[in-house]
């Protein structure tokens, strides 16, 4: 699972309000290389949360990867596209689980599919 | 990638060797899913460089037909483990990088803006009425761009009131019409196959 994918999740518990972002306990994480796109990382920019971004490479081991706080104005850095390329892309979680801000619910994460399924009494 | 090349590489991928009657799975097949795809991408170019979503993956086809048409990212969702399952190894057979989420689509909450297209085969809501249109519902809050989905010919009208007076689309345009291929999976089957007259639909949201 790509943090492009966990940018997009949250808690789907009924009765949840701040269900995002999801913390991240990280057991296994893998890199895969793909193909910068500046354009499309230009483009999908202001539509990520940023915080929950650089709180994930955090937990995925990458404490430092990425600065805390990002304006559009970075974007003609390539040193920064690529740092935020491999944040956003090439990180994946392979095992762990995503936990939900408000009640401490974990979803866990196998083989790198996370397990957003509800119990009755939460749907 | 030409048509049909899209199409041969989707005829290799595996599909559901027990198919679950209550979630209506039917495959999407090659012929169909390449179409879809394809017109999506050279008709309107809601693929390549785009984050899709595909509603109901199944066993992948569509998301797998996305990523290999240029999609940036792809993240695939369903109800039942036994298709991530397979999915997985369909996408990792093409080497195509796909997310998938286990999850009931209607009880997924995914961050509106992100993701550009969704596509999807959802149920017909033959089994269990209205279940087509719980997906239709939730796409066209998550996608930004379009949405693709299939739907029975017969069910046209109510659709595209549904979409435009309900669900807040913008357009709902029927791109074409296809013969849907359902083969004997299920016992209540009578026939050994059945050909279903479906609509491949645009919705901009």
């Amino acid at each position: 699972m790509r943090l492009l994918t966990h940018n997009m999740l949250s808690s789907n518990i009924r009765g949840v309000v701040n269900g995002f972002p999801l913390g991240i306990e990280a057991e296994k994480v893998v890199e895969r290389e793909v193909e910068l796109s500046a354009e499309f990382l230009r483009g999908v920019f202001p539509k990520i949360e940023w915080g929950a971004l650089v709180a994930g490479a955090r937990a995925l081991g990458h404490p430092d990867l990425l600065p805390g706080e990002a304006d559009a104005s970075m974007l003609a850095s390539d040193d920064f596209l690529r740092r935020f390329h491999r944040a956003l892309l090439q990180l994946h979680v392979e095992e762990g689980a995503l936990v939900c801000p408000e009640t401490g619910r974990r979803f866990p994460i196998n083989k790198g599919i996370p397990n957003m399924l509800l119990h009755e009494d939460e749907v | 990638m030409k048509l049909k090349h899209l199409e041969g590489l989707l005829g290799d991928l595996q599909q559901f060797s027990n198919p679950k009657v209550e979630l209506e799975q039917y495959p999407t097949g090659p012929h169909i899913a390449s179409r879809m795809i394809y017109t999506a991408e050279n008709s309107f170019d809601d693929i390549s460089g785009k984050v899709v979503a595909d509603f109901g993956c199944g066993c992948g086809t569509l998301g797998v037909a996305s990523s290999l048409l240029g999609a940036e990212h792809v993240v695939g969702i369903d109800i039942d483990p036994q298709s991530l399952e397979i999915a997985s190894q369909n996408a990792e057979d093409l080497e195509v990088g796909i997310n998938f989420i286990w999850s009931d689509i209607k009880n997924l909450k995914l961050r509106g803006p992100l993701v550009d297209t969704v596509v999807m085969n959802p149920p017909f809501g033959t089994r269990k009425k209205g279940s087509d249109m719980e997906f239709l519902c939730m796409a066209l809050k998550v996608a930004s761009r379009a949405v693709y989905s299939l739907h029975k010919t017969t069910t046209r009208e109510h659709i595209k009131r549904t979409a435009l007076r309900d669900y807040g689309a913008k357009s709902a345009e029927v791109l074409c019409e296809l013969r849907f291929d359902v083969p004997q999976l299920y016992k209540f089957h009578k026939k050994k196959e059945v050909d279903v007259a479906v609509d491949l639909w645009r919705f901009v949201p």
